[in-house]
Parts: structure tokens; sequence; C-alpha cells
């Protein structure tokens, strides 16, 4: 690709410091890259490695305590560095505009959407009233928002997060851009809503003369979207390239590995053993909640999960999967038993657990273990690793000294050190505290093992040491495993069968290259269309790379 | 917002019903009320008829319920010490009261909420630590206390205003500032705390990113929702300083409600402090009331029940 | 990923020592919770050693040496801070007037302390039904007003020590049954409560193993906080003459003898009001020196 007119934003030899105390001394360093219009350029990293700090910079929205130390951002010829804050005040929300990754606190809870909307034009543009509003209803429609008169009243908590971030998007194309800077805008967004706004992007880019830059974890979103790709590690921009290159002949090893460790989109485990016995059967479970009854409003009836019927087998993997909503929380609280099912049972093997009596709970823990999403909120903070690692077998009537032992067998097996038993939880990393969980479940020596969103929070390479961890100690010693997850590559990682789930109900059920390769349901077809990156499937790390050949 | 506005008096209702059930009884356990009336050392004969003239001798929860009948008829009956009907003394009274209150919570808003905001716009400046150094000593210098130096200082030494009474005006000026002084150091951390918070939300950024002036982003977005729980704080600030109208009222002899409890609860007066218990809670609950309906206004989140 | 898109990476983590040693380099090095401390523990040693550092007994009368001035106001070395209207020593009754303070203080707001903790943890606990009664109780609480119902009840009970604390102690627990409720809600949602339920563990061993623990900062915070209102509150309830009952020798009530005598011998309510407002000022600044310290990091 080739342009000869100057760039929208050139960024040179840009260094931020980081305040003294950090683990480096910037937050990123001699950074240097140039957006042309109608250009995608996509900035991938995993946390921590600059990328957001980057985009933030442009804007001028850094923390104060974070100080660009050298090098020059220059918009449209002018170093913004340089501009007086009011002065870059007037070029955001006119000349650039930011989207950002968390549309749920994105927009002031007090205005309506109209209101936040015609700010921009109140802020930048000489209009009358009725202008603003006319624009601001055009926006809504462009931003492909329905019944754009009713929204403009609406409040933020009255929208779902897809809304709501479609609502940013059209306060950032306002006063039509130069440049729009986007910070992980789909994270946290469900896969299909996650297409849309992707799409959306790739629509943006033609009908608007804007260059954008577009900051993400993903390289399946970079697959999707991206003309050119920088990919940083720990302030430093250690490959840039056009898309083609970047993906499919990185240079770098540590690009390689990155997108080494990104999920592959098919089963890797081959086709299932069907003769083992079955492990865990449910029936019928089903569960309403009913919204508490007011003064003024009856009681009414949500179905959080429709009568359910699957099996997994002994020794294996089955993937849950669904989005926001879909049930599958819900599923997992009367798998464990935090929450009663209003029907149907659970068998392990041929013994039909009791969920009815705090006693029979108790037995049925012993059964089935589970490892929570958040590595930060799972382990409480004020006790040591030792001590929450033997809570469950004491509570199981285990002697203290012999369930420490046991402890330190175990973490051993999660590639832990010993002494760990003596720190505190804030200690570890997400990826060392999400071990410890699986090494606190396994203490119990459950039959099954619910893994409920357990790699999500981690970074990819993190995410990938885990899953292999986890089917590691399945097959050493002949776990099952149920593997809760929003993310389709994720499920078939590390799944034989998997089961969808959408709005409480089981919509497809099948081996993983029966889901992926045959959906019977258009849910699934749904689901497996918005994958970011289908164009595009990574390279094998095994051959050498372009570099490594070199050498 | 209808639906939100019943809701809210209905529970309203309750805490009131309950905390008059817990005033009549409290008082009532704590004594013989015939022998309050006849006086120490009355014959016994005295005191039996005084029980069934008052009705001191039917079950107590009959006696609760024609009390609380009365009450909300205006009627608090006869006070034992004045003689006179427990309705009118207070109403006499509660003017006095109700102004310092007002203008006491009007001097602590004006104090309190310009220097939380700016301490939190400019943190570890010099506003910022001038604003904490009033929350500290506020918080540490007892209201009754502050009160004696002050009419040492200003009505002794410098002669400015009066010690006591309210003939002229400026004899509201001290109570004033005793009063608002002690409800300063709460509603200026919260709202620098809340301003605090607030600025670093995800919104403040989103205001920023689309360019809006920092005065702007500071005064709209800011404010407003750093200001909701400010709002249901000095509600109830409001109502201690009712309640807690005895201290600053005995100190600068004002002749308001709070004075009037303090002559009947040292005189054994039951009538009257059970009336005054009930209406200074009956203020308390109607602040934080109007707070609550005040917020749902400022915030649409809080409109559902 | 990190929920806020702005991550200021805060060092390796496994390097970092362990939680109880960072709590006390911070402590040691933030001023506010030293001055409060240090001149809390000189209060609290005073108190205790109350009757080998008091020059005199301070019931003693001595009415040839009525209003003797302090020695800064002229008076000599016999009484460092003269006598009051009755001949006593002044100093001694400070000294003394410590102990009531602070044992008054400290009771009332163990007591208040027990109740707001135990209401606050089990409504933000169990939610739905059981919060409600608990929020109706503390509105409840709220409405009445409590200098008043204290006056009152110390009217109507006597003024003795134990009316008074037990009276202050059941009147201040509102604050913590409002913070602890929230505080308890946070925790109940956090995942390792239902990792500890997973894993077995009975109801009160999840409370106090999980849920306290979690909660003790700002419970250590509230206490400090009802400490010093308790002891603001005692003092004006002594100073309004239906608190603790002369002759002893109670800060408040010293303030409200010397009251009579406010246009003459100003000291009178001076050097009481003083110490009253120093023992507050460093319960205050040791109350927020524990919250600033306890902040989990990133916040102030």
């Amino acid at each position: 690709m080739t342009h000869t007119a100057t760039p929208v934003l050139s960024i040179r030899n840009l260094t931020i410091d980081l305040p003294k105390g950090g683990d480096r001394p910037h937050a990123v360093s001699n950074l240097s890259l140039d957006i042309h219009e109608k250009e995608i350029l996509c900035i991938v990293g995993e946390s921590g490695s600059g990328k957001s700090i980057t985009s933030f910079a442009a804007m001028g929205l850094l923390p104060k305590i974070l100080k660009p130390s050298a090098g020059e951002i220059l918009f449209e010829g002018r170093d913004v560095l340089k501009l007086s804050e009011a002065e870059h005040a007037d070029l955001r929300g006119s000349r650039m505009g930011m989207i950002f990754q968390e549309p749920m606190s994105a927009l002031n809870p007090c205005y309506t959407v109209g209101n936040q909307i015609e700010e921009v034009f109140e802020a930048h543009a000489q209009m009358s009233k009725a202008e603003r509003r006319a624009r601001t209803l055009a926006l809504l429609k462009e931003v492909r928002l329905p019944d754009p008169e009713r929204l403009y009243h609406a409040y933020p908590h009255q929208l779902s997060g897809g809304q709501r971030q479609r609502i940013v998007i059209a306060i950032a194309l306002a006063m039509e851009p130069r440049l729009l800077i986007a910070d992980e805008p789909t994270t946290a967004l469900d896969v299909t809503t996650q297409a849309q706004i992707l799409d959306m992007f790739k629509a943006l880019k033609e009908s608007r003369k804007a260059g954008i830059l577009f900051v993400t974890h993903d390289f399946d979103v970079v697959a999707e979207l991206a003309d050119r790709v920088l990919v940083m590690q720990k302030g430093l921009v250690v490959e840039q390239g056009t898309a083609e290159q970047v993906l499919n002949n990185p240079s770098h090893p540590y690009t390689r590995m990155l997108i080494d460790a990104v999920p592959k989109r098919h089963g890797v485990k081959g086709n299932p053993d069907m003769s083992t016995p079955i492990a865990l059967r449910v029936a019928g479970i089903e569960k309403t909640y009913s919204t508490a009854r007011t003064m003024f409003k009856p009681a009414r009836k949500v179905h959080a999960v429709k009568p359910t019927d699957f099996t997994v087998l002994e020794g294996q993997t089955l993937g849950i999967v669904g989005e926001s909503g879909s049930g599958k929380t819900t599923l997992v609280r009367c798998l464990m038993g935090l929450v009663e099912p209003d029907e149907g049972s659970v068998w392990i093997g041929s013994s039909r657990l009791e969920t009815t009596t705090a006693a029979g709970r108790r037995d049925f823990r012993k059964h089935i273990q589970i490892v929570f999403q958040d590595p930060y909120g799972a382990l409480n903070p004020r006790r040591k690793i030792g001590d929450l690692l033997i809570e469950g077998a004491v509570n199981f009537g285990v002697p203290r000294s012999q369930a420490m032992e046991k402890a330190r067998a175990l973490l051993k097996i999660v590639r832990l050190e010993e002494d760990a038993l003596d720190r505190y939880p804030a200690q570890f990393s997400g990826g060392q505290r999400q071990r410890i969980s699986i090494a606190r479940a396994l203490m119990v020596e459950p039959k099954i093992l619910i893994a409920d969103e357990a790699v999500s929070a981690l970074d990819v390479s993190v995410q990938k040491d885990v899953l292999k961890l986890l089917d590691d100690i399945r097959k050493a010693v002949g776990l099952t495993v149920i593997f809760i997850t929003h993310d389709l590559r994720v499920a078939a990682e590390i799944s034989d069968h998997i089961l969808v789930m959408s709005k409480g109900e089981v919509v497809e059920y099948g081996t993983v290259d029966d889901v992926f390769g045959n959906p019977q349901h258009s849910y699934t077809r749904q689901l497996l269309a918005a994958m970011p990156g289908r164009g595009w499937e990574a390279p094998d790390m095994a051959a050498p790379g372009p570099a490594d050949a070199a050498r | 917002m209808l639906k939100f506005v019943l809701t809210k008096i209905g529970m309203a209702a309750l805490v009131a019903l309950t905390v008059s059930f817990i005033s009549f009884i409290l008082l009532f356990m704590a004594g013989d009320p015939a022998i309050a009336i006849a006086g120490e050392g009355a014959s016994g004969e005295v005191i039996a008829a005084i029980r069934s003239q008052y009705g001191f001798d039917r079950p107590l929860l009959v006696q609760y319920v024609d009390w609380l009948m009365r009450a909300l008829s205006g009627d608090f009956g006869m006070s034992y010490y004045f003689k006179a009907p427990v309705s009118g003394m207070i109403a006499e009274r509660l003017p006095v009261t109700m102004t310092i209150g007002f203008l006491g919570m009007s001097f602590a808003l004006l104090l309190a909420i310009p220097m939380g905001v700016l301490a939190a716009a400019f943190p570890n400046t010099l506003i910022d630590r001038l604003a904490l150094g009033i929350a500290v000593v506020g918080q540490a210098i007892p209201s009754f206390w502050f009160g004696l130096i002050l009419i040492v200082v200003f009505s002794v030494n410098l002669g400015w205003v009066p010690a006591s009474g309210t003939r002229q005006w400026t004899g509201y000026v001290l109570p004033m500032i005793v009063l608002g002084y002690y409800a300063t150091p709460a509603i200026m951390r919260l709202t620098r705390a809340g301003m605090l918070e607030v600025l670093s939300a995800d919104y403040i950024r989103t205001a920023r990113a689309k360019g809006i002036k920092p005065r702007r982003v500071l005064f709209k977005h800011a404010l407003r929702n750093a200001i909701i729980p400010v709002v249901s704080l000095a509600a109830v600030q409001l109502g201690f300083m009712f309640g807690g109208s005895v201290v600053v009222e005995t100190i600068f002899a004002l002749h308001g409600a709070g004075y009037l409890a303090w002559e009947s609860i040292s005189r054994n007066d039951l009538p009257t402090m059970q009336a005054l218990i009930l209406i200074f809670a009956m203020f308390y609950i109607a602040f934080t009331f109007l707070a609550d309906v005040l917020n749902a206004w400022l915030d649409p989140r809080l409109r559902t029940v | 990923m990190s929920n806020t898109s702005l991550t200021i990476s805060p060092g390796l983590p496994a390097a970092s020592p362990a939680p109880s040693r960072v709590l006390a380099r911070k402590a040691l090095r933030h001023r506010g919770f030293m001055v409060g401390f240090l001149i809390l523990l000189f209060v609290g040693l005073t108190a205790l050693f109350a009757p080998l550092i008091a020059p005199y007994d301070p019931y003693k009368q001595d009415l040839l040496a009525r209003l003797a001035p302090p020695v800064f106001l002229g008076g000599d070395w016999k009484h460092l801070l003269g006598t009051d209207a009755l001949g006593r020593d002044y100093l001694s009754r400070l000294i003394y007037g410590a102990r009531v303070s602070l044992l008054i203080g400290f009771t009332a707001a163990l007591i208040s302390a027990v109740i707001g903790t135990t209401l606050g943890v089990l409504g933000g606990y169990f939610g739905g039904k059981v919060d409600a009664v608990v929020m109706f109780i503390v509105s409840v609480r709220l409405a009445l007003p409590a200098t008043l119902v204290a006056l009152a009840v110390v009217a109507l009970f006597g003024g003795s020590l134990t009316v008074v604390v037990s009276v202050l102690g059941l009147l201040l627990w509102d604050r913590f049954a409002v913070v602890l409720r929230s505080a308890t809600m946070q925790v109940r949602q956090m995942d390792y409560i239902a990792a500890a339920e997973v894993l077995g563990a009975s109801l009160p061993r999840i409370l106090f193993k999980d849920v306290l623990p979690n909660v003790m900062n700002q419970l250590i915070v509230i206490v400090t906080l009802e400490m010093a209102h308790a002891i603001i509150l005692e003092a004006a309830l002594s100073f309004l003459g239906l608190g603790v009952q002369p002759p002893t020798p109670s800060w408040g009530l010293m303030i409200s003898e010397g009251k009579e005598m406010l246009l003459f011998e100003s000291w009178l309510i001076t050097i009481p009001g003083i110490a009253l407002f120093i023992l507050v000022f460093s319960i205050n600044m040791l109350g927020d020196g524990i919250r600033d310290v306890t902040a989990p990091e990133g916040r102030n």
C-alpha cells in the first residue's frame, strides 16, 4: 500500500515515562507510527504493553502521572504534545474522536442520550437547536440504532451494552473527525454484537475520510479489520507491517508466540471415544426466577434455564458455549448447588445428587468442583495460599497436616513453588492465581471440574498455558471437565463435545467438528458467522519463520 | 415516578409509626407518671386518683393508641410541669429551632460544597489542604465548647453580637456558625471524595474526549453525579441538627424547641418529651424523604423502586 | 484482559512483600496516622497511670485555694493548671477526666460495634427480607433524635457511668450497620465466597473467615469515628448536666462548671475544651490514617 498524501496522524519517536517504582522506566518507548486517511491501523499487544497508553496520548487524555518525555505526535501537521489543554480540547470531539472499552460506564447516567450527543455540537459548532437535534437523529440512524426518536430521550441505563457502544461511536463521529481512535471497543461485548460493531468500522473506513487507530488484544479482530498492524510488547514496537505480512508471516518471536497462542477454530483432539461410561448426567434441570412482587406489580417469571438434558463422558471435556444471558451461568450455579433448580436432577455415575438438603449439597461437592472466571476475586485476599488450599479438605474431615502435604503436592502439579503456601494472593499474577484456584478445586479430589470462563480474564499467552495445564491434569488424573465459555475458539481448543446455549435453552450439541463444520441450529450458524477473522487461519508456527530461516 | 413517591411515603409512614411507639414506650417504662405529676411524697390516694384520672390504669397498648390518635389530630396532651397544652408550646418554640436549623444548613452547604469541589478539582494544592484543615478541626471540636468560645471572643471581648437571645437578628449569627460548622466536615469530605471518584469515571473521560471544556466537565458531568450522596447526607444532618438543637439552644439561651426539650427532660415532663421526640423524628423522616425525591430527579436510575 | 483499559503495571506481583509488612511500612510513613497514634498513646498512658501522675487527689477540695490561675496566667507552680471553684487541682481533674472519656468512648464504641456489625453483616450477606428488616431498624434508629433520647434516658435512670455508656452504645451503632452492610454486600458477590461455599464451609465459618476479615478495615475505621463521637456526646451530656454526675471529673462537666465563670475565668473552659479537642482530633487522625493505609492500591 502506498500513500502519497501526508498521514492523518504521525507519531515520531514517542517516549512516555512511567512513575518511579514501576517494573520498567517507560510505558512506551521510541514509538513511531503513521495513519493515513481511509486506513485502519491495529495496535496489538497483551495487557501492560503500552498500546492503550499510546492511543490516550494522541487524544491528550493521559492520566497526569504519565508524562510524554520525548518525540512528537503530529496531527494534521501540528504536534499535539505542544498544545495547551484548551487547544487540545478543541481538537477532541471535532477533529479526533475516541471510542472506549467499557460501554456500560462510558455514558453519563444522569443525562439523556440526545443531550450527550448534542453536547458535541454545542461545544464545536454554531447550530440552532433544531439543527442539532436533526443531526443527532441522523447520527443515531447512521450507527444503526432502532427508533432514534425514542432513543433520543432514553437514559443510558435503559440500553444494552451494544447500544451504548453505538452511541459512543455516534458521539465520536458527530463532527466528522479525521482521526478515530478505538481502544478495545468490542472486548466487553458479546460476539454477535462485536461482529456488528466491527462491520460498522469497516463501513466507516469507506464512508468517512478518517484514519482509524484500533487497539486490541485479539488477532482475529486484527485479521477482520486491519490494513496495517503494529505489535507492542512492554512499551516497545516489536513488529510493524501490513496485515498480510504480520498475520501470515510474522518475523518477531514475540509475534509468533502470540499468534501461536491464538486458539484454532477446529477440533484438535480428534473424534472423542464414545465407549467410556457417563460421568455426569443432567436430566431436566430447570430454573425460573421470579421478580419480586411489589405493591403495584405482580410477580413475573423469567426462565433462566429451560428444561435441559445432557451427559458428559468420563475423562472428557464438554464445552458449554453461550453469550451473556444465555443461562450458562445459572446452569453452573445449579450444578454447583449454589442455587436450587426448580426441576430436574443431576446424576454422577449412577447416583443422584441430593440438592435439597445442606448435608446432601455438602456431599456432592466432594464430586464436583469449580474454577471461577476472575482470578482476582476467587481467592480471599486475607488468607494465605496454604490456608486457602486446605479449606475444602479440612471441611471434609481431612486432618490439617495431611491436607497440607497434599497442598504441597498439588502446587507442584500446577507448577508453582512450594513457598507459595505462606504467601497471600496479592503476591501472584493472574495466571498464577488461576493455577492456585485449580489446585484448590483438586484438593477434594472431585470427579468433575467445572471451569467457568476460567481463562477469559487472562492474556492469550497465559490463557494457552492454563488451558494446557487443565488438559494435562485431566489426562493425568482422569478428570471430567465442563468448560463454560463465551468464546467458541477456546471451546474448540479444549473440548471433545460442544453444547451451545441460547436464551436458557440448549440449541446445539455435538463433537467440535460437527458443531463447527455442520451446525444444525440457526443460532449456532449466526454465532459462527459472527466470529471475527474467519478468512484467516493462524499459520503453523512450528514451521520456521523468515527471521529464523535467515539466521 | 408516582409509584416511586408512593412507596417512599409508605416506608416513611411505617418508620414514623415505629418511632412513635418507641418514644411512647421508652418514656412510659421509665417511671410512674402519676408520681411525676403528683410530685414526690404525695399520698397513695392522690396518686391513685391521678392514675385513674389520666387513664394510666388502662392497658399500655390502649393508652398508646389513644395517645397516637390524639397526637395525629395535633393534641399531645397537657404538660405536667408547665400546665399548658404541649402542642401550643411546641408551635410557639419551633420557629426558632427551624430558623437556626435552616440557617446552619445553608452555612454548611455554602462552605462545604464549593470547598469540596475545589479540593477535588485541585488535589494536594493549598485549597485542598485548607479544606482538609477545616474538616479535621470541625470534626474534633465539640459544638457546645465551640459555642462558648465564640461567645467569649465575639460577644464578651469584641461585643459584635449578643451572647444570647433572638431579640436582634444578630443573635442568630453565632448559633448558625456553631450548627453549620458541625455539619460542614462530613459534607465537605463526602463532596470531595465523591468528586474524586466521579472525576475518574469512564463517562468523564468520554466527556473530555468530546472536547468539552474542563469547567463544564466539572460542573455539568461530575457535580451532578457527585452531589447525589451529598443530598442524602445533608438531609440526615439537617435532621440531626434539629434533634441536636438542644445543645446550641441551651448555650445561646434561645427559646426554641430544643431548649424546651431540655427543660422538659430536666423536669420529668413526659408528654412534652414524647411529643418533641416524635416531632424531631418526623422532621428527620420528612427531610430524608425529600432528599430521596430530589435524588430521583437528579439520577434517573433511582426512579425505579 | 484487564477491565480498565489503562493499566499502569504495578511491578511484578510475585516479588512483592507480604501484605502485613507493606501495611506496617505504609503506616510508619503516614504522618496523620503517626500523629494520631502517638497522641492517643500519650493520653492513654496518662489515663492508665493517672494515680501515679496526678499531683493531687482530683476530689480533694481546698477552699482556701479556690480559682487559682494556671501558671501561664500568673499562677504559681503549686497548681500547674490552677484550681476550680472548689479549689480542686485542675491538672489532676484533667488527668482523671481522660480516664472517663477514654473509658466511655471505648466501651460505647465496642457495644455499638457489636450491634451494628451484627445487623450490617447479616443484612448485607443475606439480602432480601433480612436486609429489608435491617434497613428498617436502621431507619427507625436514625429517625430517633439521639441526643434527646440519651438525655431523656439519663434523666430518667440517673447519670451513672454505666447508664451513660449503655445509652451511648445502644444509640451509636447506625454507622456500623450502614457501612458494614454495603461492605458485606460487596464481599458477598466475590467469587471467593462462592468458592468457600462450594468447598463445604459452614455459614459461621464463611462469615468469620471470609466476610469479617475482608470488612475489618472499614470496621476499625468506624470504631475510631464512633469512639470520637461517643466522647463528644458524653461531654455534651455532662455539659448539659444530664451525663456523668459530679463530682466525677469529666471534661464535659468541667466545662459546664466553668461556664458560670465564663466572663472572668475563661481558662476554666479553655483547658478541658482543648483537651477534648486534642483527644478527638487524635482519634480521628488515627482513623483517617487507617483508612488511607489499608485502602486498596491506586485509590486515595
